[in-house]
Order: C-alpha cells, then sequence, then structure tokens
C-alpha cells in the first residue's frame, strides 16, 4: 500500500469512524441513564436518513433549512418512542423494557418497509456536501472532511454540557444513581428527555453526514450501523462520552483498513465488529475509557 | 359460599390427555390425506410445529434459564444448510451449484434426511458450545448484543465468497427433498419438544429457574452457573439446529436472507406472547401467530371501495401490524398467554367451573377487582 493510498484510506476511515461516534453517544447516553440498549437508534438513524429524501427531493427545502427539518422531525420521533415505549416500562424488569426496545426497532424497519417501499431510495445532494475536493492524489467529497470536524465539535459541547451545566450536573446524578436522583429532586422524566433529544439530533447529524458519500437509504440500513455503534460504545465505555468516540473512531478506521489491506475479507468486515466486542467484554469489559463498577447484590 | 377450586382424579387427567394426543394425531392424519383443509392449511400447520419447536428451544434459554440470548436465527441456519447440502440428490447438484461447482469432496455425499438433520443440530450446538465459552460470562444486555453479532457472523460465513462451493454463497440452496407426509415434522417437532419438557422437569431444570430468579442466590446454593448456562444454550441450539433443518425441508429452498435478526424478533415475539418460561403457551403462541400472520395477509392485499382503491391497503402493513401486535404484548400484557405457567386440565375445569359459579352468582362477583384477580390465578394454573 502505497502513502496516497493510506491516507486515502485513513480519510475514508475517520471519516466514517466520526459518523460511527455521533450514533454510539447516542447509545452510551442512554445506557448510562436507562441501563438499556436501546436496539431503536440504529433505526432512528435509518428514519433520519428518510426524512432527509423527503426534505429535499420532495419538500425541496434548501439544505440548510433540510437539516434542521431533519433534526427536529428526528428528535420528535425519539421523544415519542421514549415516551410510547420505554416510559411505561420504567419499573418492569429488565428484560422487558429491552424486548420493547426490539420490539420498536422491528417496528420501524417495517414501517419504513410500508411507508416507503423496500427499494433503496437514493439519497439527495445536499448542497456543496458531495464536491469532490483534490489534494494530490487523494480525493474525497468535502462531506468526508467535514464530517470528523462535526464530530469533533459536537463532543466538546457535550463535554462542556455534561460537565458544566445544571442538566449536565443532574444527568450524571441519574446516571450514577437513579433513585437517589429521584429523591434529591431530580425530575428524572425531564433528563431523559433530554438525553434522548441529544442522542436523537446527533443520530439525525450523523445520518447525513453518513449517507451522504453512500448512495442509498433501504428500510434495514440502520441495522449493521446501529449494531456497530453500539460496539463501539462498549469499546470505549459505556456511559462515557469520549469512549464512545474514541471507540466509534476505532471501528471505522479498522474496518475500513481491514477491508482495504484484504480485500477477500470484505464479507466478514460486519463479523469483525463483534469478534473485537467478544475479545474487549473478554480481557476489558468495562471498555477503554469506562469506570470500573462493583456489582451490587 | 365463596368459590374454591377443585382437582380432577389422576386417571380423568391421562383419559383426558391421551384423547387430546389421540384426537391431535386424528387432526393431523386428516389434514394430511386432504379430508379437511387444503395444502395451503398444511403448510401452516407445517411452519406453525417447526416454530413451535424453535420457540421452545429459545424459551428455554430465554425464558427458563433467564439468559437474554438473541442467536436462535443464526443456529438454525446452520441447521437448515447442514440439511440443505447433504439432502439435495446427488443428480440435481449440477443444477443447483450451477455457477461455482459444489467442492469435490461432499460432491458425491448424500445422507438421508435423519442423520443430516441430527448432524446439523449437533454442529449447531458445537458452534454454541465454542462461543458459549467467551460470550455466557457476559451480563444480559451485552450477551444480547453478543449473541446477535454471532448469529450475523454465521450469515455472513454462509454467504462469503469461500464458501460458495459448500453453501453456495448468495444463490442459495434449492431442491431440497421436502416432507413427504405432515406426520415428519408434527412427530419429530414433539419428540423435540417432550425432550426439551423431560430436560425442565429434571433437576438440571430446577437449576436454571433458580439461575433464572437469582444468579448470586442460586450460585451461592451451589449451582455451577457457567455449566448450567452453556449446557442451556447448547441444548437450545440443537434443538434450533433441528428446528431449522426442518425448516429447510419445508421451504425447500432456502438462502442466507431467511436467517436475518427479524427471524429471531419474530421467534422472541413467539415467546413473548406465549410467556417467557412456558412450554404450552410457546406451542399455543406458535399456532396463534402462524395462522394469525396468514390471516393479516388481507391487509397487504389492495382493497377498493368502488372504483376506489383503498390507498392504505399495500404490502408492507401486514408486518406492521404484526410488530405493532409486538408492543401492545410487551406493553400491556406482559405475562403473555400463559405467563409461566403450563397448560392443565386441572386449569382448565377450574376455569370453566368459575365461569359457571359467575354465572349462578352473578351477585358474588361484585367486588369486580377482587374477582379478577382470582381468575388469573385460576386459569393460569
Amino acid at each position: 500500500m502505497d502513502a496516497s493510498t493510506f491516507l486515502q484510506n485513513c480519510i475514508t476511515g475517520i471519516s466514517l469512524g466520526s459518523a460511527y461516534a455521533l450514533i454510539a453517544i447516542g447509545y452510551t447516553m442512554v445506557y448510562g441513564i436507562l441501563r438499556l440498549i436501546n436496539f431503536a437508534h440504529g433505526d432512528i438513524f435509518m428514519m433520519a436518513g428518510y426524512f432527509t429524501i423527503f426534505a429535499i427531493a420532495n419538500f425541496r427545502m434548501p439544505w440548510y433549512l433540510a437539516i434542521v427539518f431533519v433534526i427536529v422531525a428526528t428528535v420528535l420521533l425519539g421523544v415519542a418512542i421514549e415516551k410510547a415505549a420505554y416510559k411505561p416500562l420504567r419499573d418492569a424488569p429488565r428484560m422487558s423494557i429491552m424486548i420493547s426496545a426490539i420490539g420498536v426497532s422491528f417496528l420501524l424497519e417495517n414501517s419504513a418497509t410500508y411507508l416507503f417501499t423496500g427499494l433503496p431510495r437514493a439519497f439527495p445532494q445536499l448542497g456543496f456536501m458531495q464536491k469532490v475536493l483534490k489534494f494530490g492524489d487523494i480525493s474525497a467529497p468535502i462531506v468526508t472532511f467535514i464530517t470528523p470536524v462535526v464530530t469533533i465539535v459536537m463532543l466538546i459541547a457535550l463535554i462542556y454540557l455534561v460537565n458544566h451545566t445544571k442538566t449536565g450536573m443532574a444527568m450524571r446524578a441519574v446516571s450514577k444513581d437513579f433513585e437517589a436522583a429521584k429523591l434529591m429532586g431530580i425530575e428524572i422524566n425531564r433528563i431523559i428527555t433530554v438525553t434522548f433529544v441529544i442522542g436523537c439530533s446527533l443520530a439525525a447529524i450523523s445520518a447525513i453526514l453518513y449517507f451522504s458519500p453512500r448512495p442509498m437509504v433501504y428500510p434495514f440500513s440502520g441495522l449493521m450501523p446501529g449494531l456497530k455503534c453500539f460496539v463501539a460504545a462498549v469499546l470505549g465505555g459505556i456511559g462515557n462520552i469520549p469512549g464512545a468516540v474514541v471507540g466509534g473512531f476505532l471501528i471505522g478506521i479498522a474496518e475500513t483498513f481491514l477491508v482495504a489491506l484484504f480485500p477477500s475479507m470484505t464479507g466478514y468486515s460486519d463479523a469483525f465488529t463483534f469478534v473485537l466486542l467478544i475479545v474487549m467484554l473478554l480481557f476489558r469489559p468495562t471498555g477503554l475509557l469506562g469506570e470500573k463498577i462493583a456489582e451490587k447484590v | 359460599m365463596g368459590y374454591t377450586k377443585k382437582t380432577l382424579n389422576k386417571s380423568t387427567k391421562m383419559i383426558l390427555t391421551v384423547l387430546l394426543i389421540l384426537a391431535s394425531l386424528a387432526l393431523v392424519y386428516m389434514l394430511d390425506k386432504g379430508i379437511i383443509g387444503t395444502s395451503y392449511t398444511v403448510r401452516i400447520v407445517r411452519i406453525a410445529v417447526i416454530y413451535a419447536l424453535i420457540g421452545v428451544s429459545m424459551n428455554l434459554v430465554n425464558g427458563f434459564t433467564g439468559v437474554f440470548s438473541l442467536g436462535q436465527a443464526g443456529f438454525m441456519a446452520i441447521g437448515a444448510y447442514s440439511v440443505g447440502i447433504f439432502t439435495i440428490p446427488i443428480e440435481s447438484r449440477a443444477n443447483v451449484y450451477y455457477l461455482i461447482p459444489i467442492s469435490e469432496k461432499i460432491a458425491n455425499f448424500e445422507l438421508p434426511f435423519g442423520v443430516a438433520l441430527i448432524m446439523g443440530g449437533l454442529l449447531a450446538a458445537g458452534f454454541a458450545a465454542l462461543i458459549g465459552a467467551p460470550v455466557l460470562k457476559l451480563k444480559s444486555d451485552y450477551l444480547a448484543i453478543a449473541t446477535l453479532g454471532f448469529s450475523e457472523i454465521i450469515r455472513a460465513i454462509i454467504a462469503n465468497d469461500q464458501m460458495w462451493p459448500v453453501t453456495n454463497g448468495s444463490l442459495g440452496l434449492k431442491s431440497i427433498p421436502g416432507f413427504e407426509s405432515l406426520f415428519t415434522p408434527v412427530l419429530i417437532s414433539a419428540g423435540c419438544i417432550a425432550l426439551i419438557v423431560l430436560l425442565i422437569n429434571s433437576s438440571y431444570g430446577r437449576a436454571f429457574k433458580a439461575i433464572r430468579e437469582d444468579e448470586i442466590a442460586a450460585e451461592a446454593m451451589g449451582i455451577n452457573l457457567f455449566k448450567h448456562k452453556e449446557m442451556s444454550f447448547v441444548i437450545s441450539a440443537f434443538f434450533a439446529g433441528i428446528g431449522g433443518g426442518l425448516l429447510a425441508c419445508h421451504l425447500t429452498a432456502i438462502d442466507s436472507n431467511q436467517f436475518k435478526i427479524a427471524v429471531t424478533y419474530e421467534l422472541l415475539l413467539i415467546i413473548v406472547l406465549g410467556g417467557l418460561g412456558s412450554v404450552t403457551g410457546t406451542v399455543i403462541s406458535a399456532f396463534v401467530i402462524s395462522f394469525g400472520k396468514e390471516l393479516l395477509r388481507w391487509f397487504d392485499a389492495s382493497h377498493y371501495i368502488g372504483a376506489w382503491q383503498i390507498p392504505i391497503f399495500r404490502p408492507g402493513l401486514r408486518m406492521v401490524i404484526f410488530s405493532l401486535l409486538l408492543m401492545a404484548v410487551v406493553l400491556f400484557w406482559s405475562r403473555g398467554l400463559m405467563g409461566r405457567k403450563e397448560f392443565s386440565w386441572d386449569g382448565i375445569y377450574n376455569f370453566f367451573r368459575k365461569i359457571s359459579w359467575r354465572i349462578k352468582n352473578p351477585s358474588k362477583g361484585g367486588n369486580r377487582s377482587a374477582g379478577k384477580k382470582k381468575e388469573v390465578n385460576a386459569d393460569a394454573e
């Protein structure tokens, strides 16, 4: 592999990794607070892809308006899911709420198939984003360069929010101890809503960035990114926001290089992520940046 | 005078059970010979018994051992491919593997259905044993994701380029000999479910349930957590493999896309509707869902009012309703049909006695909430 191919793969990998990182933040925040793998998160991401198609191709919105529309629509969807499917089960056993999350994921996939048909839909042009930039031998659409920048900005904003605002403090309190936070007068439901708003808006941004260099959206296109990003969140230490970003980058880069270095392994690139998960959980179950949590009886 | 529960005596129950078995066999015979129903009904019954077996196998792990595993589709795929690869008649193999010829090592190697089926089960069990060692050490949600991941890995391996000479890659397998009679799947499935029931009622089964209730307490009582979880996981995979093999035979053409995660979700619906931790519940719900899904086909067809086509009826609506049902069951009826209870003649007997008592004493059923509570107890036992 010569230098320019290497650089090209680096850029692709970092860009893919940043898109993963944005989704992984959504997983890690919801898990941190509700102790729930939001199986539907990948499908919310897929729906955001469809919202973009509607905004641009059907409603003919300019791209900046479309981005706002997509974020708002995705957040509404995510919060509605939380209110309808997770809130009634807050005191139910862990397994019930997980089955409910799976049900939502199944419902979103089937609804997308019904509403938008199972055929892949072409992803529209978003302003300048698909314009190809060239630096010597390396060429990539602008969106590939923007993605990591957006991710880093979001990460910094989020870290500020969590560490330096009142809402952020409440979020940390809820994730440390749900019951105690409730007793201290924190409005649990408001904090959970805020968490879903943040997670879903990041998923929406990620969907725009992820699908832009890709040609198609189809009802199951959120499934694999969703599972991979959960793995990314675990890899970085679940509940830890910078960890999720690190995990996302690692998986994106590793996946890109696996395909580039061993083309015959392309079919296994999804499988590779899960092998990584198992290895990680066996040797460092708290993830790269996670804290050790003692198990309570 | 309040309502009291009564139990039937043993010989009555025995006679009723024998009658039920005979009636089911007669029904299967009549379906098989075409006396009642159509070939379409027979197909649905076949699907239902196969799903009942796979559902019970999944319930063994999820409902009885309390391990949230989502790998069933992968184990089914192993069983299905093993039956597919080894039972396709040698003369039709050139037609099936038309793009890339079948590997010479297995080209002339054909197995009878029964042997291939058991081999499929054993392969699935072997794979489960292999992944069980790392996976079962994980906690509930991690375990769910890891098993889901492995089920996708199996699918990736099956469809991968290097596997073409064995699995025919993304083209899938066809010309798998189908069932000659409805009795084959019914009896195999019933036999396997009976084996699982024996296991659940054994001391191992009690250990599984202890783990489900409280892992730490079970461990303190001297139950080896890993050994029992692995055992339940491997046995479940074995029967899922058998179920997958039956499915291959039922469909006669398979490809790796038929074993996507959606299949596991569907099985999850079956066991949640039937009741996590109830074998009879799972069997009943497998039938309810298999027939229900066919009835829901009405929603996929186009309907007209006069010449106007009603726009909401188009393909896909069926699955939306299906997933809404899953959500409804989870949110409002989390015990499912049977909860953790099993079907019993006493339960049925008391259920009807209770109803007739209610009719005779309408005034005493006044306290609705109390009456309702009692009814739940009575019909569930």
